[in-house]
Order: structure tokens, then sequence, then C-alpha cells
């Protein structure tokens, strides 16, 4: 299910969505958890977004100021659009430097150890989704 | 040093990255001269050292002799200078003297092209050329701390004075191929150097403040490693937190890149061998 997903996105031209500014059916067939997609988000070695972003997670000490605080991100964004940036946010800003989450094309000298692999699996990215799209205020 | 490809080690937050250091004691303190930088910034020249975005803890220890780490390589180093090697049975002293004299500057300009066949070589390729070529003993094993002794003894006899990279067509070919590196995305995160050290300098990666990557205290005793590291080695970091491949040891993309930012920071002032988180 997830691999059927996965596939059909990555062989979709980047037309049939890239003009967009969201996706707006999720990757997979399971919904995302929100509980799970925080602890995705703050753990500085799987979501990474703490590098770059601040966020209501009060437990982690170091948070990055290169990006605005995912803080109130699910009353800027629907979950659609939010999808979107997660899976590959140079779709809304070519020059982004938020890493493509869920895009294996277009990169160069990636290490073994992650080459062929996607920084998030596809229900990571829902999982993530579900935690944004809770972040009201 | 980490092989992993984690991002999240290799830019650490700084919890417990400050370890105590129990206080080196050299029993003598070598002259050093600081110079920081002061008629760059009065002159509006925005480039800040790695030394100076850290805080006053850490700058304390890189400039008291007795606590810097890294001085207890150069009193090792210093002792190699005299001690003679190879089959040639001479010391560095034998053919060079008095390093404070003759070493004066030379940290400053390096890397730097070497008689044919050599061709461009950073510091620590340029002191083994002296082993194998003049001494006639083995090259010294990249990042060892014999190695490294020499090379930060060296480069303590250009501290305070500007880095002077010298004009040649070959290093400008180099430095090209750097500045090339540099500015290109690469690895699983899609990010550049420029990206962080350009774009992103002065901003904070999780915990840690992103210097603007000028290679102006290698080597360095970084607290992180527990050890004395080249610029090879704090480049092989950022390459592995990009999750890209890193080079193979010694590979021309390290001397590329190392020839780029000493070039992007001309006019600094050396100020090694540093301290760094
Ligand atoms: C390397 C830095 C970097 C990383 C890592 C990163 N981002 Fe971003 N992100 C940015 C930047 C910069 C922006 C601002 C818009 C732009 O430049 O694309 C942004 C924008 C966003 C936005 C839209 C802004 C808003 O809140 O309205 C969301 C949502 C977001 N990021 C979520 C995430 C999540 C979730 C992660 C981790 C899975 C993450 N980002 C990882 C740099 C990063
Ligand atoms: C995601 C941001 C990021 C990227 C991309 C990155 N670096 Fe870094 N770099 C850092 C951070 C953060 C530090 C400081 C680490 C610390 O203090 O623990 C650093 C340190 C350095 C230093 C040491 C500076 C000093 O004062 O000693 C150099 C040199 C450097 N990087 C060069 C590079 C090069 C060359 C590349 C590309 C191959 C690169 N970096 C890619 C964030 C980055
Ligand atoms: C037998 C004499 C001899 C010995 C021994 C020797 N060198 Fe040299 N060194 C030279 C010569 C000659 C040069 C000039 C370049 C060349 O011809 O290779 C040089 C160049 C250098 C340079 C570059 C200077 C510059 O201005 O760019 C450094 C640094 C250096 N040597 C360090 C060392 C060190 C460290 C040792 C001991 C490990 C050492 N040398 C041992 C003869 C020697």
């Amino acid at each position: 299910m997830r691999w059927r997903a996965f596939a059909a996105l990555l062989l979709l031209p980047a037309a049939a969505w890239g003009q967009q500014d969201s996706i707006p059916e999720p990757l997979t067939g399971q919904p995302g958890d929100a509980a799970r997609g925080r602890a995705i988000v703050a753990n500085r070695a799987v979501g990474l977004c703490l590098l770059c972003h601040s966020a209501p997670i009060p437990e982690e000490r170091f948070q990055g100021d290169l990006a605005p605080s995912l803080a109130g991100a699910g009353a800027r964004s629907t979950p659609e659009q939010l999808r979107l940036r997660l899976v590959d946010a140079a779709r809304l800003n070519s020059d982004t430097i938020m890493p493509p989450y869920y895009r294996l094309d277009g990169l160069t000298r990636v290490a073994k150890n992650f080459q062929g692999k996607t920084l998030l699996t596809a229900q990571q990215i829902e999982d993530v989704v579900a935690y944004l799209a809770s972040l009201k205020d | 040093m980490s092989s992993a490809g984690d991002a999240a080690l290799e830019w650490r937050a700084p919890s417990g990255r400050l370890r105590r250091i129990p206080l080196v004691r050299l029993g003598f303190a070598l002259a050093g001269v600081f110079c920081a930088s002061l008629a760059l910034a009065q002159s509006g020249d925005l480039r800040r050292s790695g030394y100076q975005e850290m805080g006053p803890a850490l700058q304390k220890m890189q400039d008291d002799d007795t606590a810097n780490p890294a001085m207890l390589f150069v009193q090792v180093g210093a002792a190699a200078w005299a001690a003679k090697a190879g089959a040639a049975g001479k010391s560095c002293a034998d053919c060079h003297g008095d390093a404070a004299v003759s070493m004066k500057g030379v940290a400053a300009r390096y890397p730097a092209v070497a008689p044919a066949p050599a061709g461009p070589v950073d510091l620590e390729g340029r002191i083994n050329l002296c082993r194998t070529v003049h001494q006639q003993a083995p090259a010294l094993v990249a990042e060892s701390d014999d190695l490294l002794a020499l090379s930060a003894f060296v480069t303590l006899q250009s501290r305070g004075l500007p880095i002077a990279p010298p004009d040649d067509p070959a290093l400008a070919a180099l430095r090209a191929q750097g500045r090339d590196l540099y500015e290109r995305r690469q690895g699983q995160l899609n990010l550049s150097c420029a990206n962080c050290h350009d774009d992103n300098a002065g901003h904070r990666l999780a915990g840690a403040v992103i210097p603007q990557g000028h290679p102006t205290g290698y080597p360095i005793y970084r607290l992180e490693w527990q050890a004395l590291g080249s610029i090879a080695r704090r480049l092989r970091n950022c390459v592995v937190g990009m999750r890209a491949e890193p080079w193979q040891p010694g590979a021309t993309e390290y001397l590329a890149l190392e020839a780029y930012l000493m070039d992007r920071a001309r006019g600094m002032a050396l100020d090694g061998p540093g301290v760094r988180p």
C-alpha cells in the first residue's frame, strides 16, 4: 500500500501537482497520527525540523531560527497545503532551504546510506501533517 | 568521527558540549599576539571569524595558552621540529632553523603550490613533502597527532598575521572548483554550504550558531571531538551533516574547498591553533 502510493507519487509528472499549492490526496490509506507526528518533529535525527524551526515543544531546549515558528502552522495552511510543503517545499519556493522530505529526483551526491530513501516515509509525512494541522495557535 | 551521516550529530546542540577540560599547564607560556581583526571591522568588513561567534568562556580558553588544549600539541610539534628523522638524518630545524623566523607567515598563505611534481598542497601536505623528499622518512598519516602537532606548531608562527593566499594560476583553478562545490546543493538535505554560511550565518541551527565558515583557526581543538583536527576533518563533518557522500580522505575536493575558503578569508587574522565547540 505504502509503496504503491509512494511509487505513484514519484512517477507523477511535476505538472500534475507542481502548479498547485497543495496535494489533496493523503499519501497512505492510514490516517496520520498527530502524536507520532509530534515525536518526528521533535527528533533532531528524524524530522530535523528543529534544526531550522522552533515549535511548541518545550522539552526540546535547542531550536533553530532559520525558519518561521511552526506554532500556528495549522491555522495558516490546510492539511493539503502542509502535505505539499513537506513532500517538496521547492514547489512553493524554488530557492527554499527546506529539504524535500518525499522526493528522490534532482538530488546529487547523496550519502550511500541514504541513497534511494526519502527523508521521511509516506506514513511519517501523514503523521507530521496531522500534527501540524493541530497547531492552531 | 561519526559516519552515520546524521545532521543532528554533526551540528550538535550545545547541551553538555562545554565539557570541563582540566586546565592544561604547559609550564611555559608562548608569547601570543592576538589580533581580533579590529582593522577589518573598522573598514566596514562584515566578515566574522568563528572565534568571534563563540561565547566568552571559549574565547578565553583559546586566548589563554595555558588553557588552550591545542597548545599541548604545539609543544609536541616543537619537539618534533628539532628531532632528526628519516634516512637523511635531518630535523626540520637543521634546514629551516628557528621556526619563529623561517615559518612566520607560512601558514597564512597555504594552500600553495609546491615545486613540481607535487603542485597545490595544504600545510599538512607541505609538511609531508618535507618528510618524504627532504627527510626521506615515511609520510605522516593524515589526521594523526604527529602531523597535526607539526602543523599546529607551524601555524602558531603566523598567529595574528593576515591570511594572504598567493597568486598562482594553479590555485585560481583550485579555488574556482572549491567555489563551485561550495555553492552547489548536495546530499539528501539538498543544501549548499552557501545556504548556511553565506545566507544564514549568525542564525541558530538548533543550538549552534552558524559561523561564516572562515578557516582562521586551523588546526582546531574541537570540544566535540576531544581532539585536534584539520580543516578537512571539519569540512567532512559538514558534508556528513548534509547527508552527502564524504570524499575520500586526501581528496582534491577538500583541498579545493580549503583554497576557496582561505581566499574568501583573505586579510582576516589567522588565530590558530584555535578552540571550537
Ligand atoms: C534546513 C532548514 C529547514 C528544515 C530542516 C525544515 N524546514 Fe520548514 N521551512 C524552512 C524555511 C526557510 C521555511 C520558510 C519558507 C521557505 O523558505 O520555503 C520553511 C517553511 C515551513 C512551513 C511553512 C511555514 C508556516 O508555518 O506557515 C512549514 C509548515 C514547515 N516549514 C514545516 C517543516 C517541518 C514539519 C519540518 C520537519 C519535518 C521542516 N519544516 C524542516 C526551513 C526548514
Ligand atoms: C545546515 C547548515 C550547514 C551547512 C549546509 C554547512 N555547514 Fe559548515 N557549519 C555549520 C555549523 C552549525 C557549524 C558550526 C558547528 C558547531 O559550532 O558545532 C559549521 C562549521 C563550519 C566551519 C568551521 C568554521 C570555524 O570557525 O571553525 C567551516 C569551515 C564550514 N562549516 C564549512 C562548510 C562547508 C565547506 C560546507 C559545504 C560542504 C558546509 N560548511 C555546510 C553549518 C553548516
Ligand atoms: C633537508 C632540508 C629540509 C628538511 C629536513 C625539511 N625541510 Fe621543509 N623545506 C625545505 C625546502 C628546500 C623547502 C622549499 C620547497 C622545496 O624545495 O621543497 C621547504 C619548504 C617547507 C615549507 C613551506 C615553506 C613556504 O614558505 O611555503 C614548510 C612549511 C616546511 N618546509 C616545513 C618543514 C617541516 C615541518 C619539516 C620537518 C618535518 C621540514 N620542513 C624539513 C627543506 C627541508
